[in-house]
């Protein structure tokens, strides 16, 4: 079995295990594991846009609002219903599954539908017309009336366990490492790396830059159905311009185009506002002073190491 | 009829608000070439400096308010140059993201920093101008508004009068145009940059306390939503061209009223970011842009 391969399967398996034995484990602790982990999700799928294909996207906040608002919505519909059969918790969870499914797919579609055309763009451009499409996703369902408006969805059943969010991080990280490591994921690279060298190879670019958006898009929609499912209440504001800069920022932070790198920038940003809680008050000044400062220090990014970089 | 001229006047004010914010980024996008993303909080700044400066002057006079305008004004500046020098001026030869993070950091840090010396909760903001309404026929016309677009018509002319008619304007031009080339001829680029986060900042505080007066309550995260769509006005006219920072403020300022009054109102936000990308899509240089062409 191939090394990749061993390595998602034990990730699940021991996501599983600790999801069997969460009963006995701190709450809280749980509670913020899994909080890394769609972290994770997220800005590996981002690290796929913005990393390696080197685009620049503002808006990965937008499909992950798609993928928490549709799953949520499949939920709240049919989870009262499942109630009443044989194995409830079983039902639940099939229903989970097939929840994140959709709000994944349906994200995926809005990445397509919306990188088709923002694509063609470059570098700051493009940074502003997927924030502005990230807004507009905000906008739109702060008016649908249906999905709760501007107050949100809440009542979802807490369905998001250890092994949900780790096997979704696995899940995540194999595609998209094996992915780029492919014969057909060198495409990423070479785009990013010179996109007219790449285009006079014969190589697409523009649709290798729809094919990382819409699956980044997938990812943050299956991330976004783990979150609702993990806070039980949702609301446009979740959603905004800051949540797309932050993972920018775990992305840039791990160094952009380097998986392992990226993994530990979300675990460390992600937790730090935990440290920071005893000073609260101070807790977002020092968060601005952090970035300015390895900006500043370090603009190749903190833990931007050569082991998880794309093999050349 | 009347209802459409109310409407365009009230338009008129939110443009010229929205023009003053938007040529401070396109002056920064012309030098530096990158989206200074503190600039709305430099306009938050500028309502805070009003409201405590408001405190010291007599209220409700034309004197009092236009103090209060070039302290705002004045505090501003001296804040744009320092966050130039202090956090972009190191990352001048960095890639654009990582002055673009830093940007954001920035605007982090002006927003909290605000929020743990002010407080997070709304304040009002003090009339400082005299409060009078006017009556045209059906129009009503308040004196805010009248105080708004008297003052950014004063400001943009000034700035026009800078620009076309200093010789640190003439620098200006220069290093936007070609930055090398600039230096090349003597054109000491740091002095300019500063000059120019000055001026744009300057254009920001005042465009802070105009806006403060016409909503009347000022909090932390006031600029963001604003800095945003004068963002999107710069870019709609052309990012780096002047006029076209006007015209584009302008044209959002209208879309947003009347969008604002009509049935549609909840989609006010939505107008400013469907206009950016109607614009990147088929005209990404703006209206009054230039193209620039890719060459191998």
């Amino acid at each position: 079995m191939p090394r990749q391969h061993a390595a998602l399967l034990a990730t699940i398996l021991v996501a599983m295990a600790v999801a069997l034995f969460g009963g006995a484990l701190n709450a809280y602790y749980l509670d913020v594991a899994m909080n890394v982990g769609v972290a994770v999700i997220l800005v590996v799928s981002l690290n796929l846009v913005n990393g390696h294909t080197g685009q620049f996207s503002l808006g990965h906040a937008g499909f992950m609002a798609v993928g928490a608002y549709l799953s949520s919505a499949c939920t709240l519909r049919f989870a009262p219903a499942l109630a009443t059969t044989a194995h409830p918790a079983l039902a639940q969870h099939t229903l989970f599954f097939f929840a994140l499914l959709v709000g994944g797919l349906t994200a995926a579609l809005a990445g397509f539908l919306i990188g088709l055309p923002s694509l063609r763009l470059k570098g700051d451009y493009l940074a502003l017309i997927t924030l502005g499409f990230g807004e507009i996703i905000r906008v739109v369902f702060q008016n649908t009336p249906a999905l709760g408006g501007a107050i949100g969805l809440n009542g979802m059943p807490p369905l998001t366990t250890v092994a949900w969010t780790y096997g979704t991080v696995a899940v995540t990280v194999f595609t998209i490492t094996c992915l780029v490591n492919s014969t057909y994921g060198r495409g990423f690279l070479a785009v990013r790396d010179n996109e007219i060298a790449a285009s006079s190879i014969g190589l697409d670019p523009t649709r290798y830059k729809v094919v990382a958006f819409t699956l980044a898009a997938f990812f943050a929609g299956l991330a976004g159905g783990l979150f609702a499912h993990l806070k039980l209440a949702i609301d446009p504001r979740g959603f905004d311009f800051f949540r797309s800069f932050e993972l920018v920022a775990m992305v840039l932070l791990g160094g952009m185009g380097n998986t392992l790198g990226v993994i530990l920038a979300a675990v460390l940003l992600t937790l730090l506002p935990e440290f920071l809680r005893p000073v609260a008050e101070y807790r977002m000044i020092l968060y601005a002073v952090l970035l300015i400062g390895l900006m500043l220090l370090r603009p190749q990014g903190l833990l931007n190491f050569r082991l998880g970089r794309a093999r050349l | 009829m009347s209802e459409f001229l109310q409407q365009l006047i009230n338009a008129l004010s939110l443009g010229a608000i929205y023009a003053l914010l938007a040529l401070g980024y396109t002056m920064v996008y012309g030098v530096l070439r990158f989206i200074n993303f503190a600039h709305a909080d430099v306009f938050m700044v500028g309502a805070f400096t009003g409201s405590y400066v408001a405190k010291h002057v007599p209220s409700g006079t034309l004197l009092g308010g236009l103090a209060v305008l070039f302290a705002a004004m004045a505090v501003c500046a001296v804040l744009g140059v320092l966050i130039e020098r202090l956090a972009y001026r190191p990352l001048r030869r960095a890639p654009v993201l990582n002055v673009l993070i830093t940007a954001i950091g920035v605007s982090l840090l002006l927003e909290y920093g605000v929020q743990l010396t002010a407080g997070a909760n709304p304040r009002s903001f003090p009339a400082v101008f005299p409060v009078t309404r006017f009556q045209l026929g059906p129009l009503t016309v308040s004196s805010n508004q009248l105080v708004v677009i008297a003052v950014a018509l004063a400001l943009v002319g000034g700035l026009q009068w800078i620009i076309y008619r200093t010789r640190l304007g003439a620098a200006m031009r220069a290093v936007s145009l070609n930055p090398r080339a600039a230096q090349l001829v003597g054109i000491n680029l740091n002095t300019v940059i500063a000059f120019t986060f000055a001026l744009g900042s300057a254009l920001a505080g005042a465009g802070g306390v105009l806006y403060a007066l016409n909503y009347p309550s000022i909090d932390p995260f006031m600029g963001v939503m604003p800095g945003l769509k004068a963002f999107v006005a710069a870019i709609l006219g052309g990012i780096g061209s002047l006029p076209g920072a006007a015209l584009g403020a302008l044209i959002l300022g209208t879309a947003e009223t009347f969008v604002g009054g009509s049935a549609y109102s909840t989609y006010k936000d939505a107008i400013a970011f469907g206009l950016l990308i109607v614009i990147m899509l088929f005209r990404p240089a703006g209206l009054l842009g230039r193209f620039t062409v890719e060459k191998v």
